[in-house]
């Protein structure tokens, strides 16, 4: 087995308002920029810090609770940086239709985890619809597709985030 | 040598990149030229990756592919253990009517002049040389209605955006998919995206909209990325941007993602996100015709609904109210998908018959089971059993028997579904995404998983509590959401109604 991976340090506090102010002002003048830019800033750090929130809440004349509260309304913004290798298993009934129950029971043994877990390097999370409904089950794995999820895939997806 | 591999991102879930690396490999070993060309998908889902390989004849299809196959490929097509022959003869494609989807699966999506090679463009032509009213009554007289699921008339919602009097209006193009089974906006914006680009410019021109969004969900990035691609070379070639083919319109398009929220697909919800807000529900009216994107008249439609419009203006609107049945014209991507044989999109003329749809074009389940329910129009539409397949797909018709059309996505489930478990789904699923804004959704939810988790323990007083609280969140809810999670949970209560008397199981 390698060496575990180094975990990842929080930005250098100057790194991390020199890229902040550089999504701001990258988002200038555009109607209904703050979902962009929580975009941005994660796409940048891996989450979106709540470092910003002031400085977006100032650039966009909104209160700091107002940013908080839209952070917090979505899914998809995360207040801390992700697992290096994040499983997204679809529960929605067409994967659900295509046994999707038993799918979920082997992905997590293989994986030694539940489904909303994160252990070491590695998450598992449900999401809603990949829209690979016609190929079902189907998952995401970091930003790979995976249809027609058998015990193949399934022996392939652990071994590659154990790797 | 031309050979054609999907690169929709079902197909490459299924494996297609592995694919098309080893057709460039298996040609270069062989000292074969190869032009390989990424297509979108033509919606065979199950024969992905379909590799087609042009001949004199026309198009040969090979699927489903491993990158084991590749090699006879080259070495002996004619005896290939996966040749299909012509794929345009696949009965599948050649039942079809395929008009909003023409081109996908069949050109390179990014690829503008193939785009007009094959008859797009026209209509945004002829529509730049139209008055704006009269781009309108085009719509109208088409009978083009919402394909988002509430099937309002496409015509009287630009009329009302074309007649209000603002210094800005906006075009907002609804793609955040979120239904389970339906996957239609997404194939068609990674396979065929100018179509819905000239679509929005249309609408654009005939509501004097100078600006649009495509709000596309977080959960596809491969249609985000080929819309932005897209965007960048319609810009670049003059089809949107100051001067639209060089008329006097303007139109500029922005693509914006979603950030996992089901509910940003009900448009006023959208709406909020768009605008940076929580995507909370807003109270209609005022409608967002009239006061829509910043309070500002804007025409919120469905992908399917802006794709349809080219093909419209193109071929004029007796052509497409020629087709379909009552007042559902025209055609509908259905997207047939779980636990089916042959899954994927299969665009027709209204009027089909549920049970052709599953039974004859959809092959039965793919567990050789028995069909026991279909889910058609999302989590929040209702479960079919067997005795609805009389049912024709059209707007009325599933309105009539307690459902909903949707966005035509159907998910075809086999006998061992457990209608009971799939009832508390709809009910976690509605209260994992409720935006919170209005009672009977936030608490109906949670309180209905907990009510059908004591019908499950065999408390039998939970029955009536279950459908008097689906009666609450039907009546009292904002939106559709918490409006319709009722329709899945009450049909498989009407329909599997054994399946929630838990006391006979303890009887037995």
């Amino acid at each position: 087995m390698k060496d575990a991976a180094p975990v990842a340090l929080p930005p250098a506090p100057a790194r991390l308002s020199e890229g902040i102010a550089e999504v701001l002002a990258a988002h200038e003048g555009q109607e209904g920029a703050l979902l962009p830019i929580l975009h941005d800033l994660q796409a940048e750090f891996g989450y979106v810090p709540p470092e910003s929130y002031d400085a977006i809440a100032e650039a966009l004349r909104l209160s700091r609770a107002e940013v908080a509260g839209v952070v917090g309304f979505y899914h998809d913004f995360r207040a801390a940086p992700a697992a290096r290798h994040v499983i997204k298993l679809c529960r929605a009934e067409a994967c659900q239709a295509m046994n999707g129950a038993a799918t979920q029971a082997r992905l997590e043994h293989a994986l030694g985890m539940k489904l909303g877990e994160t252990k070491g390097n590695v998450a598992l999370e449900a999401v809603y619809c990949l829209g690979l409904c016609a190929c079902a089950p189907a998952a995401m794995v970091g930003d790979r597709l995976v249809g027609r999820l058998d015990d193949t895939a399934i022996a392939a997806i652990a071994e590659e985030v154990r790797a | 040598m031309k050979v054609f591999v999907p690169i929709d991102a079902a197909a490459r879930a299924c494996g297609a990149d592995l694919v098309a690396a080893a057709v460039v490999s298996a040609a270069g070993l062989r000292g074969v030229e190869v032009e390989l060309i990424r297509t979108g998908t033509r919606g065979m889902v199950w024969l992905e990756p379909l590799v087609e390989v042009e001949t004199e004849a026309g198009r040969m299809a090979f699927g489903p592919m491993t990158p084991a196959d590749v090699p006879a490929l080259f070495d002996a097509p004619e005896s290939h253990p996966k040749a299909l022959g012509l794929t345009e003869e696949i009965p599948f494609l050649k039942r079809q009517t395929r008009l909003t989807f023409a081109r996908c699966g069949v050109i390179d999506p990014l690829d503008l002049a193939a785009y007009e090679a094959t008859g797009g463009m026209a209509g945004l032509r002829k529509a730049s040389v139209t008055k704006p009213e009269e781009v309108v009554d085009q719509i109208a007289a088409s009978g083009l209605r919402g394909r988002g699921g509430a099937g309002f008339p496409t015509g009287i919602k630009w009329r009302t955006v074309l007649h209000a009097k603002a210094p800005q209006k906006y075009i907002v193009c609804n793609a955040d998919e979120g239904d389970s089974g339906s996957f239609a906006d997404r194939m068609l914006m990674e396979g065929d995206p100018f179509t819905l680009i000239e679509g929005m410019a249309i609408a654009g021109i005939a509501t004097g909209a100078t600006k649009g969004f495509v709000y596309i969900r977080s959960e596809y990035p491969d249609a985000i990325r080929v819309m932005r691609e897209a965007v960048v070379i319609a810009t670049r070639a003059g089809m949107i941007g100051a001067s639209v083919l060089g008329s006097a319109h303007a139109f500029d398009l922005e693509i914006r993602v979603g950030a996992g929220a089901y509910v940003c697909g009900e448009e006023t919800s959208l709406l909020n996100s768009l605008e940076g807000k929580r995507g909370v529900v807003r109270a209609k009216p005022p409608l967002p015709a009239l006061h829509g994107f910043m309070g500002r008249p804007t025409v919120v439609n469905n992908v399917l609904s802006l794709a349809a419009v080219p093909w419209i203006m193109a071929h004029g609107a007796q052509a497409y109210h020629d087709i379909g049945v009552g007042r559902s014209r025209g055609t509908i991507p259905l997207q047939i998908a779980g636990n089916v044989k042959f899954g994927g999109l299969f665009e027709t003329g209204f009027g089909i018959t549920l049970g052709e749809i599953v039974m004859e074009i959809g092959g039965g389940t793919a567990s050789g089971r028995p069909v026991k329910a279909v889910q058609v129009g999302g989590p929040l539409g209702a479960y079919h059993p067997v005795s609805d397949f009389g049912l024709a797909f059209c707007y009325e018709e599933f309105a009539g028997q307690g459902g909903l059309i949707g966005h035509a996505g159907l998910v075809v489930h086999d006998e061992a579904a457990d209608m009971l478990g799939l009832a508390r789904f709809a009910m976690e699923f509605c209260a994992v995404e409720s935006c919170g804004k209005c009672t009977p959704c936030r608490i109906g939810a949670v309180r209905g998983v907990e009510t059908l988790d004591r019908l499950r323990a065999g408390d039998t007083a939970a029955l009536p509590l279950i459908e008097d609280l689906c009666e609450t969140m039907k009546l009292g809810s904002l939106c559709a959401l918490g409006g319709f999670t009722p329709y899945p949970v009450l049909s498989a209560i009407r329909n599997f109604p054994e399946e929630f008397m838990p006391q006979q199981e303890a009887a037995e």
